[in-house]
């Protein structure tokens, strides 16, 4: 058998697949903050209380609505983004003009409470959901068996991703919020509802940290912590791609998914760790991250 | 869903009063115990506010029943898990809250780092919810007491049976700080000592919430058994992606510390034929079950054995109190130590010179979904481990106390 650094090929492939599964999640909630920070210069420290949030309502759904799989993953991120709107009407607009401080601030407040809510409700051991019949199941890939819902999360997400690149980068709408965030005062000027759009912009990440909640509910157990302990790392994501950069938070969330899977099969105990690493590593060298822009 | 928070907030408010009015009157007449806990982290529905319900039930009861002439206050904090938080809350309510008795502890790194603070404050320290056996071995000491069970005795009662039932090779996958390691140490030796081998084991981080790669190498290594030496979320996150991997049935799964709250997160579906080794069952005869109804109603949930067992340890530290009318360290653990406990918790129960309070211990079966009749309704007790197996025996023991004899 092939090995490589004493680890078999087809082991290697195998956590290399995992690490893109993770990446996936990562590439999802790091794109949300990034769309947010690029256009309404807000550290969204909420990101993952609401991940969170969009996890549990799935849960609600199917056990108390009879809401399946399929429906939440349409109608969660609508209820949790207008939910967003919401906070953003109420409490973030008033803070665009201050520094990036408050804003951070603000939604770390709002991550603790929204946290603490649930978790006094359900505590910490957290609710199963079950994986939907279309996708339970495993794929032979050869070099290892994949639950056919891992791969659909790669799938799902690289869709989402792409679709919002395409959106921000290359339509007419996403011209308008890029002229927008360039010099919102100008583009008012021309006659565009600036206040609606960045309205509209948060709400939009919102939904996709909770379309990545619905997506990681049946994959991981439903748990009121499960937003805590994946937003660290995904800022670390954000930082290394360069705050704001679509496309980089999109690549940067793949790869270091990736890296952490191989880091896992050689170093497991430092597999917390190395995204960190990365990003001390990234910032000595590129301190605006890998795709950011000096200001 | 609203009824109980506003009667938890307003638990919380009337229970913060009585903490702030107590530092105001300063009197010897007075046992201050501290409840330091996870309060909102990993294991804060293990042991946490349930914890902290168990303390103020046996406070109660305490009260009801001995009629006792001094003032007894509760102050609660939450040591996130962290042994520095938790050594320097212990520092704080010792030196400026004048507690008496800091209790519950889990998460082995804070009970660790709080018997040194109280053994130089000398203070006492009730362990209940922490699992490693280092605490009554290298790192033991005359001012603490190791309650509710360890990682000896879980690994001791579930390796066993495992084994016992033809699961000769293991691989384990551990929690990569001081309980893990101890408890993969504790399992292995039982392991080998019984016939089986082990293959290998894989450490991951705490708390991890991804633990697919682990269990992908756990599978490769062909182990007929994989060993959780892990607890809490992280136990149920192995189990729920161990089906998911089809890493189960082919190899089985021994849950080498469990408690009920994981049963009830994951269901019986998942979790069926498990084998695990607990301290306390709710529903294992009248008197626990009277108990635990009691426990029920206040905290929404079934105890868990720490929960228990810190209802347990506490009733015993207020009952040497009273019978030797001092809160004097030495005293009050002297009465502690040659007293046996009797109560739903432990039968003949008592505590050796190590600190270790040894007790029978349980061998559950998670039952099946059609097995059960009625909520928890979850283990068939398929054996009582004796106190005197279901511990590590004085002779193995590398605490001082004990080898300089």
């Amino acid at each position: 058998m092939v090995e490589i650094f004493g680890v078999p090929l087809p082991a290697l492939m195998g956590q290399l697949m995992l690490g893109l599964v993770n990446g996936s999640f990562y590439a999802m909630l790091s794109l949300g903050l990034a769309v947010i920070f690029g256009m309404l210069n807000i550290i969204n420290f909420a990101h993952g209380a609401l991940y969170m949030a969009g996890a549990f309502l799935a849960w609600f759904g199917l056990q108390y609505w009879n809401i399946g799989y399929w429906q939440s993953l349409l109608l969660v991120p609508l209820v949790v983004g207008a939910f967003g709107i919401v906070i953003e009407r109420t409490m973030l607009q008033w803070l665009y003009k201050l520094d990036h401080l408050y804003g951070l601030l603000l939604t770390f407040g709002l991550a603790l409470i929204i946290e603490g809510l649930f978790r006094d409700q359900f505590g910490v051991s957290g609710q199963p959901y079950a994986i939907p019949d279309e996708l339970s199941g495993a794929l032979n890939l050869g070099f290892m068996f994949l639950p056919k819902y891992r791969a659909w999360v790669i799938v799902a997400s690289l869709t989402v991703c792409a679709a919002t690149w395409f959106a921000i980068e290359k339509t007419r709408l996403g011209s308008y919020l890029r002229a927008a965030t360039e010099n919102p005062k100008l583009t008012q000027a021309f006659g565009i509802n600036v206040p609606v759009m960045v309205m509209l912009t948060y709400g939009f990440g919102v939904a996709l940290a909770a379309l990545a909640g619905v997506l990681a509910a049946p994959a991981l157990q439903v748990n009121p912590l499960m937003g805590s302990n994946l937003i660290i790392s995904v800022f670390a994501v954000v930082v290394i791609g360069g705050m704001g950069s679509i496309l980089g938070s999109i690549l940067t969330g793949l790869g270091l998914g990736v890296i952490e899977g191989l880091t896992k099969v050689f170093y497991p105990e430092a597999s917390a760790t190395v995204v960190f690493i990365v990003m001390a590593l990234v910032l000595m060298v590129r301190p605006a991250g890998l795709f950011g822009k000096e200001k | 869903m609203k009824k109980p928070t506003l009667i938890t907030t307003a638990l919380m408010a009337a229970f913060g009063l009585a903490a702030g009015g107590a530092q105001a009157q300063i009197s010897d007449n007075v046992v201050k115990i501290g409840v330091l806990t996870d309060m909102s982290g990993a294991y804060s529905d293990l042991a946490g506010p349930g914890a902290l319900e168990a303390t103020k039930m046996a406070v109660e009861d305490f009260k009801a029943k001995e009629k006792p002439s001094f003032a007894i206050e509760i102050v609660s904090a939450d040591h996130q898990n962290k042994g520095d938080i938790a050594s320097n809350k212990a520092r704080e309510w010792f030196d400026r809250d004048k507690v008496d008795v800091v209790s519950e502890l889990v998460t082995t790194s804070t009970a660790l780092a709080v018997m040194k603070v109280a053994k130089e404050k000398n203070k006492i320290a009730l362990v209940s919810g922490a699992a490693s056996t280092r605490i009554t071995n290298e790192d033991c000491n005359d001012v603490t007491v190791h309650w509710t069970y360890d990682t000896y005795a879980v690994a001791n009662g579930t390796a066993k049976a495992v084994v016992k039932q033809g699961g000769k090779s293991w691989f384990f996958l551990t929690a990569d700080y001081a309980f893990g390691q101890s408890l993969e140490k504790d399992a292995s030796d039982v392991v080998v000592a019984n016939g089986g081998k082990v293959l290998g084991s894989v450490r991951h981080p705490f708390p991890g919430t991804d633990f697919s790669s682990y269990l992908l190498k756990a599978q490769a290594s062909g182990a007929q058994v994989i060993g959780l030496a892990n607890a809490g979320t992280d136990t149920t996150g192995s189990i729920k992606q161990a089906a998911e991997f089809g890493v189960t049935p082919k190899q089985s799964l021994a849950g080498l510390l469990m408690f009920i709250t994981d049963i009830h997160s994951l269901g019986l579906k998942a979790t069926q034929g498990m084998y695990l080794t607990e301290a306390f069952y709710w529903d294992a005869n009248d008197e626990t079950r009277a108990w635990s109804k009691r426990f029920m109603l206040r905290a929404k949930k079934m105890p868990t054995m720490v929960q228990a067992g810190q209802y347990s340890s506490v009733m015993h530290y207020l009952r040497a109190v009273k019978a030797t009318g001092t809160d004097n360290t030495q005293k009050v653990m002297a009465w502690m130590k040659t007293t046996p406990i009797n109560d739903f918790f432990a039968k003949k129960g008592t505590i050796r010179d190590d600190g270790r309070m040894v007790h029978d211990m349980y061998l559950m079966q998670v039952k099946k979904p059609d097995e059960q009749k009625y909520p928890w309704d979850y283990y068939n007790v398929r054996q009582t481990i004796p106190a005197a197996e279901a511990f590590q025996p004085l002779s193995a023991s590398k605490c001082s106390l004990v080898t300089k004899h």
